[in-house]
């Protein structure tokens, strides 16, 4: 047993076990992906950047009910509502502040007219404090640009809720 | 000889060793250390209080920020919690989804602490490895919440949505070819149980990768064989619970003494340590994580076979069906209700513990009958296992701390909740 012991320590038997490994991912083709030119696979149900959406007339989907507002852990979301010109109740403010939400989703699923969602946009910044605070205009924006995508995913996902 | 008195050192809070936001004061008697001081406190949130201002599904997101390295553990207790208050069951699906999950998350915990922890004793590429295997759990839990960490996938009552059918997959473009992406998307033709699957067959594998670079290292065993020991008996009245326990030999675990959801179904082992040293410990968690893959397994089995729903279909306690809300009053006012109020939760108190990768994570919860809880309290795991420092490294050198800090498996999020 001893001299077992004295063989494996002269020959450095378990450091060479180790290079081994290395030795072999060495040569393996590497994992790594390319960002940003590769993208990873982003799932349907990511949670990113959260936008407004109209219906396909072009009029806005939300209803001032503010039940996104009511179940939003982080208070992210500030709404002000009032009666427009057509009888209908309109938010005339609709603030989310990207520094206070958590992204929990909790609003989309909450959202009766599936006017707020969750976008896969992930890559954003800011220079400015105050740009933190997106308005109904950028929010609704964000819904026009990526609407088709947008669609597209929540489609897929729907039966699930 | 002249007398030389202590030195005082600051360990932290920005070393890149103390995992987080840990000041240590520590006593120097040359290289060696007298006593060490832990200061917490640096990363608290009031998580505590905050949940006793939100209605209880609101807080569900802030237990993922509680251990951000094991979220859905977290979210476990706290569900569980609820859900023993309000006399509730989830259905047996939605138990086996919170199971697999909890055991993704185990093997996501120890892939990262083993990670590190060889990082801060040297051990370079065992970092990069481990972070290679998390990737593919990661996207197990963006997958089916949508979120790679914080997840807000466990519900009262359930989960949010059930396992999706198919995964993301890669695109070609011009800068990644045909050949390629189909190379890249090979296990994600299938559903995710498919991807699950194919990771647990991957990774005994890679287990065996990590042993062949450290377990027999003779730099990794003189950084960890004898130190940091604590005695059974000691360790059980220092509060340890989860591998840090075992490392010391002594057979606890929640998932065989207070089998929740459908451990008790389950066919796994618990492996325990015999010297209480950091090396031990790090056997137990190796071991662990092969024990984990086996559960995921079983639970990939069942979960292929029994489809049905993943959420008591309550409407006082978890929203109708999107599909019905839209055309049905009732389930409409239902979703107003739910939503803007919440639920009620009767009067009384619990204390509900989960064996989360770091040990017992428990929540206790007191309601005084209205929506949100009266009293809320966190049992961190890791708060328990940091008291112990002084003890754990006094008379070892200054090196050695950072074996017992990586050893111990902090995480501050949780401990200064
Ligand atoms: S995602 Fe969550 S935190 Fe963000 S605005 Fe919606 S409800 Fe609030
Ligand atoms: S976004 Fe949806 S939930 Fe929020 S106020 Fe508008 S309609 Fe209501």
């Amino acid at each position: 047993m001893k001299i077992l012991n004295i063989i494996k320590t002269l020959t450095l038997i378990d450091l060479l076990k180790g290079l081994k490994v290395t030795l072999k991912n060495f040569f393996k083709p590497k994992i790594t992906v390319q960002y940003p030119e590769v993208k990873t696979p982003i799932s349907n149900r990511f949670r990113g950047k959260l936008a407004l959406m109209k219906y396909e007339n072009g009029e806005e989907r939300c209803i001032a009910c503010k039940l996104c507002s009511a179940v939003c852990p982080a208070n992210a979301i500030s709404i002000d509502s009032e009666e427009s010109e057509d009888g209908t109740r309109r938010t005339t403010r609709f603030d989310i502040d990207a520094f206070k939400c958590v992204y929990c989703g909790f609003c989309e699923e909450a959202c009766p007219v599936d006017a707020i969602v969750e976008t896969d946009i992930f890559e954003y910044h800011m220079t400015e404090n105050h740009q933190r605070l997106q308005t109904k205009e950028m929010l609704l924006q964000l819904g026009d640009d990526y609407r088709e995508k947008i669609v597209r995913k929540k489609e897929k996902d729907h039966h699930y809720k | 000889m002249a007398d030389s008195d202590n030195l005082t050192l600051n360990f932290g809070p920005q070393h890149p060793a103390a995992h987080g936001v840990l000041r240590l004061i520590m006593e120097m008697d040359g290289e060696v250390v007298h006593r060490i001081d832990p200061h917490v406190g640096l990363l608290h949130r009031g998580t505590e209080k905050l949940a006793e201002t939100k209605p209880y599904n609101h807080s569900i997101g802030y237990m993922d920020r509680l251990d951000y390295i094991s979220m859905m553990c977290c979210e476990h207790a706290y569900v569980l919690a609820i859900e023993k208050l309000l006399d509730v069951q989830p259905p047996i699906r939605a138990q086996y989804i919170r199971v697999m999950f909890d055991e993704i998350t185990r093997i996501l915990n120890h892939l990262l602490w083993l990670g590190c922890h060889g990082l801060d004793i040297g051990a370079m590429a065992l970092f990069l490895y481990c972070f290679r295997e998390r990737e593919d759990l990661m996207d197990c839990y963006e997958a089916v919440s949508g979120s790679r960490m914080h997840a807000t996938y466990y519900r009262p009552g359930g989960v949010y949505r059930d396992l999706p059918e198919e995964m993301p997959k890669y695109k070609a473009n011009r800068f990644i070819s045909k050949s390629k992406v189909k190379k890249l998307n090979y296990n994600r033709e299938g559903t995710l149980l498919d991807f699950i699957a194919d990771f647990t067959e991957r990774f005994p594998s890679k287990v065996d990768e990590y042993e062949a670079l450290l377990t027999d290292n003779r730099i990794w065993k003189q950084r960890t064989v004898n130190i940091g020991v604590v005695e059974p008996e000691r360790a059980i009245e220092l509060g340890f619970t989860g591998p840090m326990l075992r490392g010391s030999g002594v057979e606890w675990d929640l998932r065989r003494k207070e089998p929740y959801e459908v451990y008790d179904l389950l066919d796994f082992k618990i492996p325990i340590g015999l010297n209480g040293d950091c090396y031990d410990r790090y056997l137990v968690r190796v071991e662990e994580m092969r024990q984990s893959n086996l559960i995921i397994q079983q639970c990939v089995a069942w979960l292929n076979k029994n489809p049905g729903p993943v959420i008591i279909e309550d409407n006082k306690l978890t929203p109708p069906k999107r599909a019905l809300m839209k055309h049905d009053m009732e389930s409409l006012i239902y979703h107003f209700k739910l939503f803007s109020e919440g639920y009620s939760v009767p009067e009384g108190e619990i204390y509900c513990p989960v064996e989360s990768p770091k040990g017992e994570f428990g929540v206790y919860i007191v309601s005084d009958g209205a929506n949100k809880p009266y009293r809320l309290k966190v049992r961190a795991p890791s708060f328990a296992h940091l008291a112990a420092i002084n003890e754990m490294v006094k008379g070892h050198m200054l090196a050695d701390v950072v074996s017992v800090l990586g050893t111990l498996d902090l995480v501050f999020g949780e401990l200064d909740r």
